[in-house]
């Protein structure tokens, strides 16, 4: 891990959605250590700002890919690099998946909106090694159709199920309506044998682990990926502090058992 | 075709349904199946059935003036389609169309509604599920309000920090 940013390229861009965008960036040089799914980097466009963005794919050694969605003016500065356009980069920070805690068990992963992001990468993983792991369940939450993420990949997924539920449908959406959670009651699992991971809203964390909770899924089995404004990301500044954790380091992924008290609480 | 009383569970609504009720209220069921696109009910008719879907889904829509029927929702495996026949006025308040083929086991209100007043301790394990299915859906209507995925904060007000 290095505390100055190194320069990277944008080898290759493409528009997820009306306001998201996939950079595959590549080192001028030295490159960062290896990323672990859920791991997160501080993205610093020059002259504008840095934020944390997870990786959003991990090919290979040297290459990190994140998926973007343009909220303010640091991320719409990424969205707008083009290829061959060069930025800082920080990092690996954060805890990651932890897939070996889950090896032999049957997997949901639930996502909401660009949280299917942090996600993806994991699902690479799983998807390496089938065997290695029960049943996959991907369960994605979009505000419309148009904002669903990686949609092409949705039928590599299905191991066995894998689906895409919208809030706002459009007149020729066929799939789902509703939050996501509605969509546990067709996804395949066994609760008492299932490692859940859960990256979104908080409100939407927060449902969502409920629901499994309420199912038979043990809290400690379920994992959420947080957020909170992040600066430093090496432990020292206190942006990300969320009660005892600071989420850039003892985060972002947590157990829901830890997470659960932290997140009801108003203030902290 | 009646369902074996005490068969198996599954998931969702009758799973949550002690044993023994869930035996008593299968033996009123029928196996139903429905092709794609069919229209199951319409808004403001009648609710005098009700179904729990096995395999498919079905939405559920209001129709808008001049636009049609818009979707607010479906409903997957597992799932209650139709709460509207447990009490008054007992007519639909959403429209109801298969997205896919759809197996479902269809039961008739009137002679579950008799069931549970013959035997009050299914009636309040049935309410008490379907009621359950009722406050999930509030909760995901309201949970939709809050319209989470979109941007936060600086595009909607459209000052900086
Ligand atoms: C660990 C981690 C992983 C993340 N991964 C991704 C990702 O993969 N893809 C992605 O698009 N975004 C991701 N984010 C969110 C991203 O960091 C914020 O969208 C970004 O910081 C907003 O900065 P901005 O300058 O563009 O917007 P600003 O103009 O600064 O802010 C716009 C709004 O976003 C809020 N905000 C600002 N910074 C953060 C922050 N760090 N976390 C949460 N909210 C913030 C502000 O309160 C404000 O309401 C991640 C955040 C964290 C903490
Ligand atoms: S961002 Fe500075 S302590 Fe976490």
């Amino acid at each position: 891990m290095t505390l100055t940013p190194l320069p990277y390229r944008v080898v290759d861009r493409r528009d997820e959605t009306h306001d998201t965008v996939t950079l595959v960036l590549e080192p001028a040089g030295e490159a960062l250590g290896s990323f672990a799914p859920g791991q997160f980097a501080m993205l610093y466009a020059f002259g504008v700002g840095e934020v944390p963005v997870s990786v959003s794919r991990i090919p290979g050694e040297r290459r990190i890919t994140h998926t973007v969605r343009a909220v303010g003016a640091v991320t719409r500065a990424l969205c707008g690099l083009r290829t061959g356009a060069w930025l800082g980069v920080r990092g690996p920070f954060g805890t990651c998946w932890d897939l070996a805690a889950a090896r032999g068990r049957d997997l949901l992963v639930v996502a909401g909106g660009i949280g299917i992001a942090p996600l993806r990468p994991l699902i690479d993983a799983v998807l390496a090694e089938p065997h290695a792991y029960g049943r996959l369940n991907v369960l994605a939450g979009a505000r419309t159709p148009g904002d669903a993420l990686y949609r092409d990949e949705f039928p590599a997924w299905e191991r066995p199920f894998a689906a895409v539920t919208v809030d706002r449908p459009s007149d020729d959406w066929t799939g789902r309506v509703g939050v996501v959670t509605t969509l546990l009651g067709e996804a395949r699992f066994t609760p008492a044998g299932t490692t859940a991971f859960v990256c979104g809203p908080e409100v939407m964390i927060r449902a969502t682990a409920r629901a499994l909770v309420h199912r038979g899924v043990r809290p400690d089995r379920i994992r959420v990926s947080l957020e909170r404004n992040m600066r430093c990301a090496t432990g020292h500044c206190g942006h990300c502090q969320l009660g005892p954790l600071l989420l850039c380091r003892d985060g972002p992924v947590v157990g829901y058992d830890r997470a659960e008290p932290l997140l009801t609480v108003r203030e902290l | 075709m009646t369902a074996q009383p005490g068969g198996p569970a599954g998931e969702g609504v009758l799973a949550a349904l002690p044993a023994e009720h869930r035996g008593r209220l299968m033996a009123l069921a029928r196996d139903t199946a429905f092709p794609g696109a069919t229209r199951i009910f319409e808004e403001g008719e009648e609710a005098d059935r009700f179904w729990i879907i096995r395999s498919g889904t079905v939405a559920l829509d209001v129709h808008v003036p001049g636009r049609g029927p818009a979707v607010v929702e479906t409903v997957g495996a597992g799932g209650l389609l139709g709460w509207s026949w447990l009490c008054p006025p007992r007519l639909w308040h959403l429209g109801a169309e298969t997205r896919e083929p759809v197996r479902a086991w269809e039961f008739e209100a009137a002679p579950v509604r008799d069931l549970c007043a013959h035997n009050p301790a299914l009636g309040l394990a049935l309410v008490t599920v379907v009621a359950e299915t009722i406050g999930d859906r509030l909760r995901a209507t309201r949970t939709r309000l809050l319209d989470l995925y979109e941007p936060r904060g600086a595009e909607r007000s459209g000052t900086g920090p």
